[in-house]
C-alpha cells in the first residue's frame, strides 16, 4: 500500500524540525512586544471563603504598577458548564483561587505589588471528598449546583447529549450471569498531565470590544470561541496560536489565564503576558478528574457481559468546563471496549474545594474504565477467564453499535480490531506468560514478575467539524489555511503532507497558515485522535477542490475534459499523454485559486489500542519496576511513521501509564494544600528508567478516509494504567485496587506494614 | 572576580548541587512524607523571607530561597558581596560573542538576582533556552558553561564572570551555519514532538558528547536523566544521540 504514495507513509523531517533544534520555534514566553505589561494572580490560602474586604490602594501605588483589579473591578465574564463561574468572584472556591489580578511593567514588580494587597475573608467550611459534597448540610460551592452536582450534560453535544448508559433490562442480564460481583473502585490520584510549557497568554484590548490574543494552545480557534461566550458575547475576539509546549489536552481550555491577561489589558490599554509559575500549573491549572465507581457486573462463563449497574461518581474539583463532556465520551468509550446489552450505569459530577479538573487524554473513558476493569476483573477470576481473551471479545465488532456522546445509536464500520490485539499478544508472548489470575508470571527470590492488558478506543477520531481551504498559487506552491496549531503530534507537518500527496507537489513547495482565528476557517482542533481523519479530510477536500478548479480552469487550453487532466509538481498534464502539458502559471500570474473543504462529523468509527504490561515487584520494597510494554492498533494507513511511533510511547506520560505506578497529586484534605506542586515532589519519568516498548501497528484499510488512515495519538495513554493494576496483583497475588502501586500500598497488601490513614491520598 | 566573591558563589551552587535530584529514580521508591516536605517548604519560606529583610538586596524568591538552603553565614555575607558586585560588570562570552553586562538595580542592567537564564532570554533575547520549572528539576534551561552542562534557571548570572556560555542557538557552524551533527540526528529521527524540552536535552546531550564521543546507550540515558519530557520523546532521542556519537557516523 505504501509504495503507491509519495509522501504518506514515508518518513519525512517535520515542517518545524529546523526551529526546534535549533531555538527558532517561537513559544508564548518568547514573544515580547513594545510597552508589554506582565500580570500575576494574587490567590487564595483557603479552600473557601467570602472575600470581605480588598485593600489595593498600597499595591496600585507601588512604582511600575499599572493596573490591580478585583472582582469589583470587572464585568461578570462566566464561564463553565452551565456558565455560573465568573472570572474574578467574592467567594474563593479553592487554595489558590483568583482573588485580584496585577498588571506592571515586570514580572518582579507584580509579584511585589501582590503582597502589598490586604484581603479579610471569612473563612467557610470546605469539602474535598465526593460522598461528603453529597451528604444533606454539606458546604455548598455554587448558589446554582444545589448539593454541590453539576448539572449534566454538555449543549455543545446537543438536546440528547449523553448522561448515562442505561439499556436493555440489567434485571433479566444479572440472572443470565454465571457470576455477580460488585464493589467501589477508585481512579483518584488525580494525576497531572503537565506539559513542560506552562500555562499563559499575551492580550491586547482594542476599545471598545475588540481583543487580540496570542494562545499557546491546543485548539486555537476555539479559545476564540469559548472567549466569546465567557466575555458575554459582547467581545469580538481574535486568537493567534503559535507552538504549544505540550498539552495532552489540558491546554485545550485556557480560558481563565487569557480572560486575566484581557482584563489587564483592558485595564491598561497596553499588551499583557501572563504565564503561570510551574506552582500554578500544577496547583491551579486544570487536572484529570477523580473517578469512583460503586458498581454491580455480571458475566458467563464465556466471558460475555450480561449486565452491569452502578453509580460513577466524578470529582470535578471547584467547576466544571468540560467534565460533562468527558462523561459523555466515557460513557461512549465503556460501550466500545465493554459490549453488554444491559446498563444501567448512572454518572454524578460532584464540585469540591480542589483545583478544577479539566481535559486530560482518555478524556473520560480511561477514568472510567480504570475502575470498571478492576470490577469485571474479579468476575474473570471468579470464572478463570482470561483477561485477554474477555477484552478481545468484548471489544466493538464491526455491526455492533453504541449510543455516541449525543446520545444517538451508531453502526460501527469500522475494522475488527481482533487481528491487531492478537499480533500484540503474540509480540507480548501474553500466552506463554499467563499462569491466571493472582498468580505470577515468574519468581525470583524476592522479586515477583506479572502481566495485565488493558483497551481502550473512541468514536472521536471523526468527531465535530473541520473547515479548511486551500490556495494555488501560479508559481507552483500551495498554501492551506487551517487553524492548527503544533502541540507535538507534527499534526501540521502532516496536513502538509496530505496536501502536498493530492496536489503532487514536493513537501517544500506546501505551507500552512499561522493558527490565526482571523484568516482561517472554523476548526475544532486535534484532540480525541480526530487530526488524521476529521482535519485531514477537510484539508485533502480542500485540496481536492482547489485542484478541480484548476482543472476546469486549463482544460480548454489543452483541449481537454476537466476529468482528463491530472497534475505533478505544479504542471497540469492529460492522463496518458505527459507531453499535453502546462504549468500552473498558466492560470494567469494575478489568479489565485481557493478550494474549500468541510468534515461532517462522523462517529461510525473508532479507533483502538490494546496495551500489555509486565512489571517486576520487589516484595521486601514494595517497588513496582515497568519491565516492558507492547501496544498494539490499527490505524488504516500510516501517515507518519515517527510521528506515530512518539504518540505510542507517549503512552507512558501525560497521566498515562505511571498514573498507576507513582504519579499523583497530594491533596491534604485538612486543609485543601496540594502538596506536591512542584516538579520535584510530583513524580516523572527519567531517561534512565524506560521500559522497552514495542508497538505493532497493522494498516486494514478504512475505506472513508481518501488515504485510509484514522488517527490514534490521543488513546495511547489511556489501556496502560489499568493493566498495571492487574499486574501488580497477578505479581503479589493479592487484589490492589488503589492508583498509584505506591511501595507503601504494596507492602500494605502484602501485609508487611500496618494499614494507616494517608491524609494526602486522595481516596 | 576576587577570591571571596567566587567562594561564596561557590558555596552557593554546593548548596545547590546538594539539593538537586540528580537521581530522581532513588525518589521514586520512596514513599512522599508530605507533611514534612510542606513543612520543609515553609521553613524556606520564612527564612527566605527573613534572610531577604536583612539583605534588603536580594529581590528574586529563587535566589532568597537558595541562599536560604545554604545556610546563614552565607546570608550574613551576601549584602556585603552584592554591594561589591553592584560596582562590576560581568563579562561572559555567549555563543562566541564576548557580552559586558553591568550589575546593577536600574533598568537594562543585570541585576544580582538575575538567573542566567533570564539573563540570556530577557537581556540577550536568546529564546532558545527555555524555561520550564524554575527551580532546577527539568532541565529544560540546560546550557554550556566552559563545555559543561548546567541549569541556567539556577546559575546567577553574576557567577558567570569570565564564562564562556554556549545555548542552543550557538550549536550551528559559526561560518557556515551548518547544524551540528546532534541537530541533523535529531531532526532525522524525528527526536521531539511539541518540542519545549528539546533545546535542553540537545544541551545535555552535547555536552555528553564532548566528553565522551562514543557513549554506550546506558550513558546516554544517564546523562539525560535530569531531563523532563512529558510527550515520550526519549526513545527517539536516545537513537538521535547515539546516531550523532563516533560509533552512529
Amino acid at each position: 500500500m505504501t509504495d503507491t504514495y509519495r509522501y504518506i507513509g514515508k518518513a519525512t523531517p517535520r515542517k518545524d524540525a529546523m526551529d526546534i533544534v535549533t531555538g527558532g520555534a517561537r513559544f508564548l514566553n518568547d514573544i515580547k512586544m513594545l510597552n508589554m505589561l506582565y500580570g500575576k494572580v494574587l490567590r487564595s490560602p483557603h479552600p473557601h471563603a467570602i472575600i470581605k474586604r480588598i485593600d489595593k490602594s498600597k499595591a496600585e501605588k507601588l512604582e511600575g504598577v499599572e493596573a490591580v483589579l478585583t472582582w469589583e473591578d470587572v464585568p461578570d465574564w462566566r464561564a463553565g458548564t452551565p456558565r455560573y463561574t465568573r472570572i474574578l468572584d467574592h467567594k474563593v472556591r479553592y487554595v489558590g483561587d483568583a482573588v485580584a489580578l496585577v498588571a506592571a511593567t515586570s514580572a518582579e514588580i507584580a509579584r511585589q505589588a501582590l503582597r502589598l494587597i490586604d484581603v479579610e475573608y471569612e473563612v467557610l467550611p470546605a469539602v474535598f471528598e465526593m460522598e461528603e459534597a453529597l451528604k444533606p448540610g454539606a458546604p455548598q460551592l455554587y448558589d446554582e449546583l444545589p448539593g454541590n452536582v453539576v448539572i449534566s450534560g454538555t449543549p455543545s453535544f446537543g438536546p440528547k447529549s449523553l448522561k448515562e448508559v442505561v439499556m436493555g433490562d440489567v434485571e433479566k442480564g444479572f440472572q443470565e450471569a454465571d457470576v455477580i460481583t460488585e464493589g467501589t473502585f477508585g481512579y483518584e490520584n488525580i494525576p497531572n498531565p503537565l506539559p513542560p510549557e506552562v500555562p499563559g497568554a499575551i492580550a491586547l484590548w482594542e476599545e471598545p470590544n475588540k481583543v487580540t490574543l496570542w494562545v499557546s494552545n491546543q485548539a486555537s480557534y476555539m479559545d476564540k470561541v469559548v472567549l466569546f461566550h465567557a466575555m458575554g458575547r459582547k467581545v469580538e475576539v481574535r486568537t493567534i496560536g503559535g507552538p504549544c509546549g505540550g498539552s495532552y489536552g489540558s491546554k485545550y481550555m485556557s480560558w481563565q489565564v487569557q480572560c486575566y491577561a484581557a482584563l489587564l489589558s483592558r485595564a491598561t490599554g497596553k499588551p499583557v503576558k501572563f504565564t503561570f509559575t510551574k506552582e500554578e500549573h500544577l496547583a491551579a491549572f486544570t487536572m484529570r478528574i477523580a473517578s469512583r465507581m460503586k458498581a454491580r457486573v455480571g458475566i458467563k462463563k464465556d466471558g460475555t457481559v450480561t449486565a452491569v449497574s452502578g453509580t460513577w461518581l466524578i470529582d470535578t474539583g471547584h467547576y466544571s468546563m468540560t467534565t460533562q463532556a468527558q462523561v459523555a465520551v466515557g460513557c461512549g468509550e465503556v460501550q466500545i471496549a465493554v459490549r453488554c446489552g444491559n446498563w444501567d450505569l448512572k454518572p454524578v459530577i460532584v464540585c469540591t474545594n480542589r483545583n478544577a479538573s479539566g481535559i486530560v487524554r482518555g478524556f473520560g473513558g480511561q477514568e472510567l474504565k480504570c475502575t470498571l476493569i478492576p470490577l469485571l476483573s474479579l468476575a474473570m477470576e471468579k470464572l478463570n477467564i482470561d483477561p485477554f481473551d474477555f477484552l478481545k471479545k468484548n471489544f466493538v465488532k464491526p455491526g455492533d453499535g453504541y449510543f455516541w456522546r449525543d446520545g444517538i445509536w451508531y453502526t460501527y464500520r469500522g475494522v475488527d480490531y481482533t487481528k491487531a490485539m492478537e499480533k500484540g499478544a503474540e509480540r507480548f508472548g501474553w500466552k506463554e506468560k499467563w499462569k491466571g489470575w493472582l498468580k505470577p508470571a515468574a519468581v525470583d527470590g524476592t522479586k515477583r514478575r506479572g502481566i495485565g492488558v488493558g483497551v481502550h478506543g473512541n468514536a472521536d477520531i471523526g468527531e465535530d467539524a473541520s473547515e479548511a481551504n486551500v490556495r494555488l498559487n501560479p508559481d507552483g506552491t500551495a498554501l492551506l489555511f487551517s487553524c492548527v496549531t503544533e502541540h507535538g503530534t507534527g499534526q501540521r507537518s502532516n496536513l502538509v503532507k496530505m496536501v502536498a500527496e493530492v496536489l503532487q507537489l514536493p513537501m517544500d513547495s506546501v505551507s500552512v497558515t499561522p493558527s490565526d482565528s482571523l484568516i482561517n476557517p472554523y476548526e475544532m482542533g486535534p484532540a480525541g485522535s480526530r487530526g488524521t481523519y476529521a482535519i485531514g479530510s477537510a484539508a485533502i477536500a480542500a485540496a481536492e477542490d482547489a485542484k478541480r478548479k484548476l482543472f476546469e480552469l486549463v482544460a480548454p487550453l489543452l483541449q481537454a475534459e476537466p476529468s482528463e487532466l491530472e497534475t505533478t509538481d505544479g504542471i497540469v498534464f492529460v492522463k496518458g499523454h505527459p507531453e499535453k502539458k502546462i504549468p500552473w502559471k498558466a492560470m494567469s500570474f494575478d489568479r489565485t485559486i481557493t478550494g474549500y473543504g468541510r468534515f461532517e462529523p462522523d462517529y461510525t468509527l473508532t479507533n483502538c489500542m490494546i496495551t500489555f504490561v509486565e512489571v517486576e515487584v520487589d516484595t521486601e520494597s514494595g517497588k513496582v519496576t515497568l519491565q516492558r510494554v507492547v501496544n498494539a492498533t490499527d490505524v488504516g494507513q500510516v501517515i507518519d511513521p515517527q510521528g506515530l511511533e512518539g504518540q505510542l510511547n507517549g503512552c507512558l506520560g501525560s497521566g498515562g501509564i505511571d498514573s498507576a505506578l507513582f504519579e499523583e497529586t497530594i491533596l491534604d484534605r485538612s486543609d485543601g494544600h496540594i502538596l506536591n506542586a512542584n516538579m520535584i515532589d510530583y513524580k516523572w519519568r527519567t531517561f534512565s528508567e524506560l521500559p522497552p516498548i514495542g508497538n505493532v501497528v497493522f494498516e486494514t484499510p478504512f475505506p472513508s478516509h481518501r488515504f485510509h488512515a484514522v488517527g490514534v495519538g490521543e488513546i495511547a495513554t489511556s489501556p496502560g494504567p489499568v493493566a498495571v493494576l492487574m499486574a501488580v496483583s497477578n505479581a503479589i497475588g493479592v487484589w490492589l485496587h488503589e492508583y498509584p502501586v505506591t511501595p507503601e500500598r504494596v507492602l500494605k497488601a502484602l501485609g508487611k506494614v500496618r494499614p494507616r490513614s494517608r491524609k494526602g491520598s486522595a481516596a | 572576580m576576587n577570591p571571596p566573591h567566587k567562594d561564596f558563589f561557590g558555596e552557593l551552587r554546593d548548596a545547590l548541587k546538594k539539593s538537586l535530584p540528580f537521581n530522581r529514580i532513588a525518589k521514586l521508591t520512596v514513599p512522599l512524607t508530605c507533611k514534612k516536605a510542606r513543612k520543609q517548604v515553609n521553613r524556606e519560606k520564612a527564612l527566605g523571607e527573613e534572610v531577604a529583610m536583612r539583605s534588603g538586596k536580594i529581590a528574586r524568591s529563587k535566589s532568597t530561597r537558595s541562599v536560604a538552603r545554604s545556610g546563614t553565614s552565607v546570608a550574613r555575607r551576601s549584602p556585603k558581596a552584592t554591594r561589591k558586585l553592584e560596582k562590576e560588570t560581568i563579562r561572559l562570552t555567549v555563543n562566541g560573542e564576548p557580552h559586558g553586562l553591568k550589575i546593577g538595580k536600574k533598568p537594562n542592567e543585570t541585576d544580582p538576582s538575575h538567573t542566567l537564564a533570564y539573563t540570556l532570554r530577557e537581556t540577550l533575547g536568546l529564546t532558545g533556552t527555555k524555561v520550564s520549572c524554575d527551580n532546577g528539576a527539568c532541565g529544560c534551561c540546560t546550557v554550556l558553561m566552559d563545555g559543561k552542562a548546567v541549569l541556567s534557571c539556577m546559575t546567577l548570572t553574576i557567577e558567570c564572570d569570565g564564562k564562556n556560555v554556549t545555548t542552543v542557538e550557538g550549536l550551528n557552524d559559526p561560518k557556515t551555519q551548518k547544524l551540528d551533527p546532534l541537530q541533523q540526528a535529531f531532526i532525522d529521527h524525528t527526536a521531539f514532538q511539541c518540542g519545549f524540552c528539546t533545546p535542553g536535552i540537545i544541551m545535555s546531550a552535547k555536552a555528553l558528547l564532548q566528553e565522551n564521543p562514543s557513549p554506550a546507550e546506558e550513558d546516554v540515558k544517564e546523562a539525560l536523566s535530569g531531563n523532563f519530557c512529558r510527550c515520550i520523546s526519549h526513545y527517539q532521542v536516545v537513537k538521535a544521540v547515539l546516531a550523532a556519537s563516533r560509533g552512529g557516523r
